[in-house]
């Protein structure tokens, strides 16, 4: 079945809908641009048809460009991708200019886009080549182009169209950030014309075929005397502005993203030149971000492996476990959030702290959150309602009974967690699944405690738990499938991103996160300047620096994993140039940024006011300092050797897991594509060299056997657990 | 090698670079025609008496575009067998119209030749011509550029000026620039600015300041904290370049840099059989000229590695320099000077600079030449150097000795 159908009444009006079989969401594919071709040839080549509306079948018009055509391009290299992006263009260009006459520009078939709802990418720049676009009133659904999200930008003319339509200064936050609005937020800031009532929208459509004039069907670019609104480049008031996002995007990517200087490349350079010229500029900056690997492996990690997880790739095959009934014991800073994001998903939550009013209190967490949603604007107080309603706070366990889920996050200390876990398996049903959330703790010690191992298992949610989008779900020695569904399926409906990692000291993210903090506070113990520390970090991708980090999640609790190790490992522990650094700091009373003071110092506010001066007189800066390319070798490999060694231990039983959980968990550099990408980027061979030039600052940096092997055999880990993953 | 002298150097007054200055009413052209004017006629030119007038223009559009120096040369009493080239390297503009013409007599080629520059800044607005390397995302994000001003507060954050050492410096300056006055000292190279008719327009430099006090600086707000902290945050992208400094100190203002300002200079270059030929007698010898490149982020450091390569290509060190004229672009340009030299700080622009008196862009090098060049001989010393930082990371230098 062709992926676009063809209809035309009797006014004269021919619909071309667009219905891609077997998915809920149509996209573009290569066979999709052709269809669509020959029908507008069809509709403008027919001396019957006054007009042309084009439509979706669907409840959404269109979510993008089908992904296999980019990896298509991609295999033929430069020149296949320029001529297909130029394809496109020339497809959209016939369709912007309906067949007028070149010379008087009178005598255009008007073409009009009728999106049903949601427009995204390929999905919105068609309807910008399109002489209107009318949206039906539907408040889910999102206008806009969010392919810079995955390493892109807007190739198929909507860089070129956007900037000329709003400026580059209104066209930025859609081109650079991938913002997205609804129906009416998008007319009112110019993306679209109209949002009609859904029922009308091909009547209204309709309409405005048979009423436009000529001067509706010419662009403002395509007319005389077009001035680009906010300036072109060299005009006084463009060159302000484009000076200002060009410094505002070197300074928020840190450098790392190609897509962001190619997409401001692409507006500047077709700022300066006509229409048709311009797309062409654009195709070239679009063709280098496709031959980069970057584009790769972001979309690879961000877009097909999270939505491969996000649909339960890693989920045993069994009925449905959908979570009715939540329970959650402690309504500290993680129950709470937990029990709120469930609420938000529509899941009744029983809420149990050791006295009602604690729990109270984890549901007042809840309400503040809803509170600052509705100064935003993306809550109502009827939405409030409805999501307290679904909490109900109490001390008393009987309450869990109904729960098909319970998940305890009480303090982390095991002989607490054993007890509490005791009192929920006297209260809840046979069936029930029991789950712990932790950071750290051993799910099976924990499971020790229960009569039933099989239906428990760990969850680690990550803090702030409404923001975060990864969840790590153990399994211990014992826990069953139907836990894991029952977990996977939970996390589904909070609609983050699990991974399922196997029971192993701090687990996958925690395991990483702290040699990379480590390796941070080693390097002020070395004498590097601190500011280079952090500076490298965020260069090379990471969110936060690592000193920056800790202070975060406090000194104390460092000083406390710390502890714990070593008593662990013993003799070999590895780390006591770190301790010497946050233990000192510790004895300052310097906890990080809860006591107001850590590496960094704080002001009354809390607000971080700079790295603390005070860091000098216990570490004194070194005369000669490393080049930033080995600081930040040091503080990517630290953490990718460590993703290995988890694959290889078998904690991490899937790459595609390691790395959509780096960057959604942590913030790995997410330009890499994640640890395993990022290696396979540089390369088995390299890695393991530089792993050698490393390894004199430690054993910590000696290749482990997995990584050797893949250089020995010239290979990668994509190549060679592809299939494992597929 | 044939030897190339200064025989006469001269400047306008500089104007207040707005509206309301002075010379705002006097075009690029008459003021560039009144400099050449004054040239033939203090020293008797007459007919095809030089190669070629070589002009410094930075902002190269509207009435300083279409080649000003041909234009110039048309307005002025010259002959219109003499030519003209408009050059532009930034701020150094009218030092390297004097050095290009030096170093094309060093070649044999041409007798003599005027070179100077010109900036009506009130009249054509800095960056009005544009830059690439300001709006170019492949520049722009690829090179880290910045402001000037973030610039120079990154050079006194890397290299540890205060705030108060760049205000001292700007006392200094205009102290210095008073006294040069009231004493008369640039009485032989002024040439006051005249209409059509005759009538005085201007006759001294009326953007100085001379009661400048430190208490009265310290009042200012830095000028480049915003644009740095906020927005558009100008300080990261620099800091991406200089990643172990943790922020940058923002020390600069406007009565710690250089004034805008409307201003004109010319200097006549020949050889020795040029001087006979007009009964000219040398003033000095171009003896060396250089030019680097430096980092574009930092930008202004270029007075520094371009005096270390002008002076180990002419066999000195920075002892053997009696006088110095480094450009007061910004207050930590100089200190950054004075710090990598550790020369005498009364050895350095002697009689105040660009922050005291302005710093018409393109005219500025040839300007400061000449004002080195009359200290020497008030002064009665051998060898003197200008220098200065260029935008986009670059510097420019001459050394003169005296004959």
């Amino acid at each position: 079945m062709p992926d676009f159908l063809y209809a035309l009444d009797s006014d004269g009006v021919a619909t071309i809908t667009w219905d891609v079989a077997g998915r809920s969401m149509n996209v573009l594919s290569l066979a999709g641009i052709d269809a669509l071709d020959a029908l507008i040839d069809r509709a403008l080549g027919d001396g019957a048809v006054r007009g042309v509306v084009i439509t979706s079948a669907k409840k959404d018009f269109a979510g993008g460009m089908d992904l296999q055509v980019i990896s298509q391009m991609q295999s033929g290299g430069a020149e296949a991708i320029f001529a297909g992006v130029m394809r496109l263009h020339h497809v959209l260009r016939k369709i912007e200019r309906g067949g007028r006459d070149a010379k008087t520009l009178t005598g255009a078939k008007p073409i009009v886009a009728a999106l049903t709802g949601t427009g995204l990418g390929i999905g919105y720049e068609l309807p910008l080549a399109c002489h209107r676009i009318l949206v039906a009133d539907t408040p889910k659904a999102r206008i806009g182009l969010p392919e810079i999200l995955v390493g892109l930008f807007p190739g198929a003319g909507g860089t070129t169209r956007l900037v000329r339509k709003l400026g580059l200064q209104a066209a930025a936050p859609y081109l650079l950030e991938g913002k997205l609005l609804d129906p009416q937020q998008a007319a009112a800031a110019g993306l679209i014309d109209e949002v009609v009532p859904a029922e009308v929208l091909l009547a209204r459509a309709k309409a405005w075929v048979l009423a436009a004039k000529d001067a509706d069907l010419v662009k403002p670019w395509d007319q005389k005397g077009y001035k680009m609104p906010g300036g072109a480049p060299y005009d006084p008031s463009g060159y302000m502005t484009y000076l200002a996002v060009s410094a505002m995007t070197q300074g928020k990517t840190m450098g790392v993203y190609p897509a962001a200087r190619a997409v401001l490349q692409a507006a500047y350079e077709g700022a300066l030149v006509g229409f048709d010229t311009a797309l062409k500029v654009e195709a070239r900056a679009f063709t280098s971000v496709l031959l980069d690997p970057t584009a790769g492996a972001m979309i690879r990690s961000l877009f097909l492996n999270k939505e491969a997880l996000d649909k339960g790739a890693r989920r045993p095959a069994l009925p449905d476990e959908s979570v009715r009934c939540l329970g959650v014991v402690g309504a500290g800073m993680m129950g709470a959030g937990i029990a709120h994001v469930a609420a938000i998903a529509g899941i009744n939550v029983v809420l149990v702290d050791a006295t009602v009013e604690a729990a109270e209190r984890g549901k007042g967490h809840s309400a503040s959150l809803l509170d600052k949603d509705i100064q935003r604007g993306k809550a109502t107080d009827l939405t409030k309602a409805a999501v307290l309603g679904r909490i109900s706070a109490t001390a008393d366990y009987a309450a869990l009974a109904p729960c098909d889920l319970v998940i305890e996050a009480v303090f982390e200390d095991p002989k607490v967690k054993a007890e509490v876990i005791a009192r929920v398996e006297t209260v809840v049903a046979e069936t029930c699944i029991l789950a712990t959330n932790t950071s750290t703790l051993p799910i099976t010690g924990l499971a020790a405690a229960s009569c039933r191992a099989d239906k428990m298992l760990g969850v680690h949610f990550f803090s702030p738990v409404d923001k975060m989008a990864l969840v790590e779900v153990i399994r211990g020695a014992k826990t069953g499938d139907r836990a894991v569904a029952k977990a996977l399926d939970f996390v589904r409906a909070l609609r983050k991103t699990p991974i399922v990692v196997n029971d192993a000291r701090f687990f996958y993210a925690n395991r990483c996160i702290i040699p990379y903090i480590n390796e941070g506070i080693r390097m002020v113990a070395e004498g590097v300047e601190p500011a280079l520390i952090e500076a490298a970090a965020r260069m090379v991708g990471m969110p936060v620096g690592p000193l920056q980090l800790v202070d975060e999640t406090s000194i104390d609790l460092a000083v406390r994993i710390a502890q714990a190790t070593k008593a662990a490992m013993g003799a070999v522990y590895p780390d006591s140039a770190v301790d010497g650094v946050i233990f000192a700091l510790a004895e300052q009373g310097r906890l990080g940024r809860k006591a107001g003071a850590g590496f960094y110092a704080y002001d009354s506010a809390g607000k971080r006011t700079g790295l603390w001066e005070g860091l000098g007189a216990f570490w004194p800066v070194a005369k000669d300092q490393p080049d930033l390319a080995q600081v930040q070798h040091r503080l990517l490999m630290i953490q990718a050797l460590e993703a290995v060694r988890a694959l290889e231990q078998g904690v991490l039983t899937d790459i595609r897991e390691g790395d959509v959980g780096a960057i959604l968990g942590w913030g790995f550099a997410p330009w890499s594509g994640g640890p395993f990408s990022w290696l396979d980027r540089i390369g088995a061979g390299a890695a393991v060299q530089m792993c050698h030039d490393l390894s004199k600052l430690g054993p910590r940096f000696a290749p482990p056997a997995l990584l050797t092997d893949l250089a020995e055999k010239a290979d990668g880990f994509y190549a060679r657990f592809a299939a494992v993953s597929a | 090698m044939t030897e190339a002298f200064i025989f006469d150097a001269i400047r306008s007054p500089r104007g207040r670079g707005r509206a309301d200055g002075s010379l705002n009413e006097v075009t690029a052209v008459a003021l560039s025609a009144q400099m050449l004017d004054a040239l033939a006629a203090r020293n008797g030119l007459s007919g095809h008496a030089v190669e070629d007038v070589i002009w410094g223009n930075v902002t190269q559009v509207g009435e300083q575009g279409g080649c000003l120096a041909r234009s110039a040369v048309l307005a002025s009493s010259l002959d219109q067998a003499i030519p003209g080239l408009s050059i532009n390297r930034f701020c150094a503009s009218g030092l390297d119209a004097v050095n290009l013409a030096a170093n094309q007599l060093h070649g044999g080629l041409g007798q003599g030749y005027i070179a100077g520059g010109v900036e009506m800044m009130s009249r054509v607005p800095m960056s009005s011509d544009g830059a690439a390397i300001a709006v170019d995302p492949s520049l722009a994000m690829g090179t880290g550029f910045v402001p000037q001003g973030i610039s120079a507060d990154l050079i006194a954050t890397e290299y540890g000026f205060t705030r108060t050492q760049a205000d001292a410096l700007a006392v200094e300056s205009q102290r210095r620039a008073a006294l040069a006055w009231a004493e008369g000292r640039f009485s032989r190279s002024m040439v006051p600015v005249r209409d059509r008719n005759g009538l005085m327009i201007l006759d001294h430099d009326e953007y100085m300041r001379p009661d400048t006090s430190l208490s009265a600086l310290t009042a200012l707000k830095p000028a480049f904290q915003a644009m740095g902290e906020g927005m558009p945050g100008f300080d990261k992208v620099a800091l991406m370049k200089y990643p172990h400094l943790e922020r940058i100190h923002h020390i600069h203002h406007a009565g710690n840099s250089s004034g805008i300002v409307d201003g004109a200079a010319a200097v006549l270059v020949g050889d020795a059989a040029f001087g006979r030929r007009y009964g000219l007698k040398p003033r000095a010898r171009i003896r060396a000229t250089a030019k680097i490149g430096s980092d574009p982020t930092i930008m202004l450091t270029g007075p520094v590695p371009v005096t270390q390569r002008i002076l180990a290509g002419s066999g000195l060190s920075a002892r053997d320099i009696d006088l110095f004229e480094v450009n007061e672009a910004f207050a930590a340009v100089v200190l950054r000077f004075k710090q990598a030299f550790d020369v005498d700080p009364a050895q350095v622009n002697v009689n105040g600079g660009s922050i005291a008196m302005g710093h018409p862009l393109g005219a500025t090098g040839a300007m400061i030449l000449g004002t080195l060049l009359d200290e020497m001989e008030r002064a009665d010393k051998t060898l003197g150097l200008a220098t200065l930082c260029v935008a986009s990371g670059m510097g420019a230098a001459t050394i003169l000795e005296r004959i």
